[in-house]
């Protein structure tokens, strides 16, 4: 075996067992704030596994909008809202547990079908392209996948138009979730005061 | 294009006359660029922090360190000295693995980016082709490790200082990468080299920032927002939060920051003046020079003459960069939070995009100009 080829193989088998131990513990951990910071490990190990095969422009987009972007809005949403707050226990968990297990082991049974079913071999190694795949993907997405993108974009100009309408403190006078009026000072500012009065 | 130094291959070559293999020779190679790009960067840090120390003194009419070596040039060296054996302190009641983990996440990107900074043609780690791509997404990652700390302190103006460095560095990759995107345009390359490389045609004329005069502002801006440095320091304003996310850190810990924040700025400095100043060019072009002095650019003097010549350009522009930091840190006041979020959502945002769009027209109008 060839030093390039081990390199490779101890690449992907750490990145396969930290991609594999840290999506588990993502799910079972208890702190939220744990799973969040896992989650971020998760998609940045995703990317390594990118840059494995070649496509480093899909690596770092992965790294830039999953890492850069999703991930920091849920670390920074969970900080935001930093309440401490005893959960209701929920009364079908059982069921509910069931029907989740149900449609997790489905979708798994497809994905294992597709991996049977599909011819992995490429026919040629040569015809890997590397470096020239951000061209290649430009091409695409200007070409035969313009309506699936102008699609997406439509969809991400639509979520954000609701973002920036729930936002907005001169579009809704009361508070959604506390139906108290909204205060209509820096955002920075606590809803509560922070020192009660002493007397 | 492709003269100058070659050295990976020149020592791999030296390499295999001793009888080894081209694998073994390559494995000796690697570690040697990224040792020496690490020295360089620290060897910036400690650099800027002497200007910094410096000129700050100079902008206040205090003279500023002077003891350590002739005029405070070891200061660095002992304040870096300090930290390393000062005890390492985390507190009771923090996190203490996300404690530890959040000053990594913040200097290894910076550090991993130094890897498509160009000094010359073949004076850099890896010419990869998603280049100035790798950068930005890099630098994206920076604010989670800022976030953990903040959160990991268990401390509320930590918690408030890592929050703002999240808010304020995602609001500004945006106008950051719009106006990296326009300069990509122009090139039709991602690559750093190849940037470099598109302005290098007519000296100091062809450089991108006569081409790009909004794009140079805003991402200079945009740059000393990512840095958090004094116009845009909200992250850590003494006054309101402290410290911000620095707060509860002492020691090594801290120290990992602080090497963070400065090699983060240098490198934004490089970045600028490979983007915009013409990277290694020099502001006569080395070809003029050669045909003057009757040499053939493939000459051995003239390879080592343009290499050298590279070098000195890049680091030159970058320090004229860190100088105007500098400067701008020790004579601007704060601006507020609000104030930082509008600037950066409302006004730089628009001028990018706005700038972005008339690139491609003036793109499509002159092509002989503005790269076909």
């Amino acid at each position: 075996m060839s030093i390039a080829i081990t390199t490779q193989f101890i690449c992907f088998t750490v990145l396969s067992l930290v991609v594999i131990i840290g999506a588990l513990g993502v799910v079972l951990l208890e702190s939220i704030v744990y799973s969040a910071f896992l989650l971020g490990g998760v998609f940045m190990s995703v990317a390594g596994l990118y840059l494995l095969l070649n496509a480093s422009f899909v690596a770092a987009a992965q790294v830039l909008v999953y890492v850069g972007a999703v991930n920091v809005l849920i670390i920074f949403a969970i900080m935001l809202v930093n309440k401490k707050e005893d959960l209701k226990p929920i009364n079908d968990i059982k069921s509910r547990r069931v029907i989740s297990t149900s449609i997790c082991f489905t979708l798994l049974s497809l994905l294992i079908r597709v991996d049977l079913t599909n011819v992995w071999s490429l026919s040629s190694p040569q015809n890997s392209i590397g470096e020239e795949s951000t061209i290649r993907i430009g091409e695409h997405l200007f070409s035969d996948y313009l309506l699936p993108f102008e699609v997406a974009s439509v969809l991400l100009l639509m979520a954000m138009i609701g973002a920036i309408v729930l936002a907005r403190r001169d579009v809704m006078s009361k508070d959604i979730s506390t139906g108290l009026p909204v205060d209509q000072e820096l955002i920075e500012k606590s809803s509560e005061p922070l020192l009660t009065n002493k007397n | 294009m492709e003269y100058g130094l070659d050295l990976e291959y020149s020592f791999n070559e030296f390499l295999k006359g001793f009888g080894l293999s081209s694998d073994i020779a390559h494995i000796i190679w690697l570690p040697l660029p990224m040792l020496l790009v690490l020295v360089a960067a620290v060897v910036g840090v400690l650099v800027t922090v002497w200007l910094e120390r410096k000129i700050s003194a100079a902008a206040q009419q205090r003279i500023g360190p002077e003891y350590a070596g002739a005029l405070g040039v070891l200061q660095p060296i002992a304040d870096g000295l300090k930290l390393l054996v000062k005890e390492d302190i985390i507190p009771a009641k923090a996190d203490g693995i996300l404690f530890t983990a959040g000053p990594i996440l913040v200097l290894v990107p910076v550090i991993l980016s130094w890897l498509i900074i160009p000094f010359g043609q073949n004076l850099l780690i890896s010419n990869v082709g998603i280049g100035i791509f790798l950068w930005i997404a890099l630098s994206s990652i920076q604010p989670i490790g800022l976030l953990m700390s903040g959160y990991a302190s268990n401390n509320k103006y930590s918690l408030l200082g890592g929050l703002r460095a999240a808010a304020q560095s995602i609001s500004y990759e945006i106008p950051l990468a719009l106006s990296v995107l326009a300069i990509v345009l122009m090139t039709n390359s991602l690559s750093t080299v190849d940037i470099v490389n598109q302005q290098s045609g007519a000296g100091i004329l062809s450089w991108n920032i006569w081409r790009q005069p909004v794009g140079f502002i805003v991402f200079w801006i945009c740059a000393l927002a990512e840095c958090e440095r004094l116009p845009f320091d909200l992250p850590e304003a003494e006054e309101e939060l402290v410290a911000g996310y620095q707060t509860e850190y002492a020691g090594m810990k801290f120290a990992l920051f602080y090497l963070g924040s400065y090699i983060n700025l240098i490198l934004s400095a490089l970045l600028v003046s490979i983007l915009y100043l013409g990277g290694w060019g020099f502001p006569i072009p080395v070809e003029l020079i050669a045909k003057f002095l009757n040499l053939p650019i493939n000459a051995p003097f003239i390879q080592v003459f343009t290499a050298s010549i590279g070098i000195v350009m890049t680091v030159l522009k970058a320090y004229l960069l860190v100088f105007i930091a500098i400067l701008l840190r020790w004579t601007t006041p704060r601006v507020r939070i609000d104030q930082l979020l509008d600037l950066g959502w409302k006004f730089l945002l628009p001028i990018s995009l706005a700038n972005l769009l008339i690139t491609a027209g003036l793109k499509l109008a002159f092509p002989q100009f503005f790269g076909g």
